[in-house]
């Protein structure tokens, strides 16, 4: 089975702010809030950890969750945000650049 | 008007808004005439200018000004487009031109627009909001269409002043955020003065049945500041810069809910 990595779009705005990751598009300025997990994932995603491995090590750790479901919600979830081009989903390893990601604001 | 606030013989005229002189150049008496009517209290004698357009006037056409307007950055230019007019704009020589018919609307259209590309180059905003001066300090009520932004500028009592019923300018400055009066009005229809004074409070406008201001948590504080921000360029970095400067500003100016019932009793909540 192939392995799926993810990467954060450079080419989004994001910021969190008390908690809420809230992300913008630079394509079309549409605004994303995500939700806890999405959250993960998207902080997580570093083009070079596996999916796999960010299920396992950050969302199964944190939720009670069942492994398979969870990858399989976590694959869902990646190929959403990367229809939305919040993420960017491959099956080889994804080159790091340069990001707009900021801190929490408050 | 004083001589040096409009220098007719050379159909020269510099409209300063938020402290931000744009020279705008025509060969047109009449046309020159009727930018001073339209920009009246915000006409400058300054010779340092942020902006310097050419106005080229056309023939009238059907053209329509209700098309969605396009703003593109391409080869260090700014282009903007709309039905009713056509513009570019260099911000590195400061240069450029509109070519429109003789009305005031299109190159009001145009300089909102010069005027959110200079803003968020400096963390400034242009918002869909009121805004008002009253004991020395800004106030702005922000909504969509219909939420009160009119109805809460004309209950304003003679001691507020009105810096915008529709359109407000803000900029971040060394000492923090500031807000402009600006000409560009709502169904007011009433030019705002060109004062200016710090940023007290945001409020995000919601008629009911009583006068209550509620604390707005950050999230929803950015995301409807967010939905009031005025941009229309289809820019990647001019929008992660308008994202940016929308969550700075929520980090520093208190943001909040106004529920107000359309009389003037609301305004003893603001001061």
């Amino acid at each position: 089975m192939s392995r799926l990595f993810v990467a954060r779009n450079p080419r989004v705005a994001a910021r969190s702010l008390d908690g809420e990751m809230m992300i913008m598009s630079g394509r079309d300025s549409t605004l994303f809030t995500l939700n806890k997990t999405a959250t993960i994932l998207w902080q997580a995603a570093d083009g070079a950890t596996p999916l796999d491995q960010i299920v396992e090590q950050r969302i199964c750790a944190e939720f009670e969750v069942e492994p398979a479901q969870a990858q399989q919600d976590a694959e869902t979830l990646a190929r959403e945000l990367a229809s939305h081009e919040i993420l960017q989903i491959s099956e080889q390893p994804i080159a790091p650049v340069a990001s707009n990601v900021s801190g929490e604001s408050r | 008007m004083p001589q040096s606030a409009a220098e007719v013989d050379r159909l020269i005229l510099v409209i300063e808004i938020g402290g931000m002189p744009v020279r705008v150049n025509t060969t047109d008496p009449e046309f020159l005439r009727m930018l001073q009517d339209r920009y009246a209290g915000f006409v400058s004698s300054s010779e340092r200018v942020e902006a310097e357009f050419d106005v080229e006037l056309t023939r009238p056409t059907f053209a329509d000004a209700g098309e969605s307007v396009r703003v593109t950055h391409r080869q260090g230019r700014w282009s903007l487009r709309r039905g009713d007019f056509q513009a570019e704009w260099d911000p590195t020589t400061r240069q450029g031109w509109i070519r429109q018919t003789a009305n005031p609307y299109s190159i009001d259209a145009a300089l909102r627009i010069v005027h959110t590309l200079l803003l968020a180059r400096q963390g400034g905003l242009l918002l869909h909001s009121a805004s008002a001066i009253r004991n020395g300090k800004a106030f702005l009520f922000a909504g969509v269409s219909g939420a009160g932004k009119t109805t809460i500028s004309r209950l304003a009592p003679p001691d507020a002043t009105l810096l915008t019923d529709e359109i407000s300018y803000v900029r971040q400055l060394d000492t923090g955020y500031v807000a402009f009066g600006t000409p560009f009005t709502g169904e007011l229809a009433k030019l705002g003065e060109n004062v200016s004074a710090p940023v007290a409070a945001l409020y995000l406008l919601v008629q009911g049945p009583e006068n209550r201001i509620d604390p707005v948590a950050p999230g929803e504080a950015a995301r409807s500041l967010l939905a009031n921000v005025l941009f229309f360029a289809q820019d990647e970095q001019l929008v992660q810069a308008a994202f940016h400067s929308a969550f700075e500003f929520v980090s520093r100016v208190p943001v909040s809910r106004l529920t107000f019932v359309p009389d003037a009793r609301v305004w003893e909540l603001i001061r």
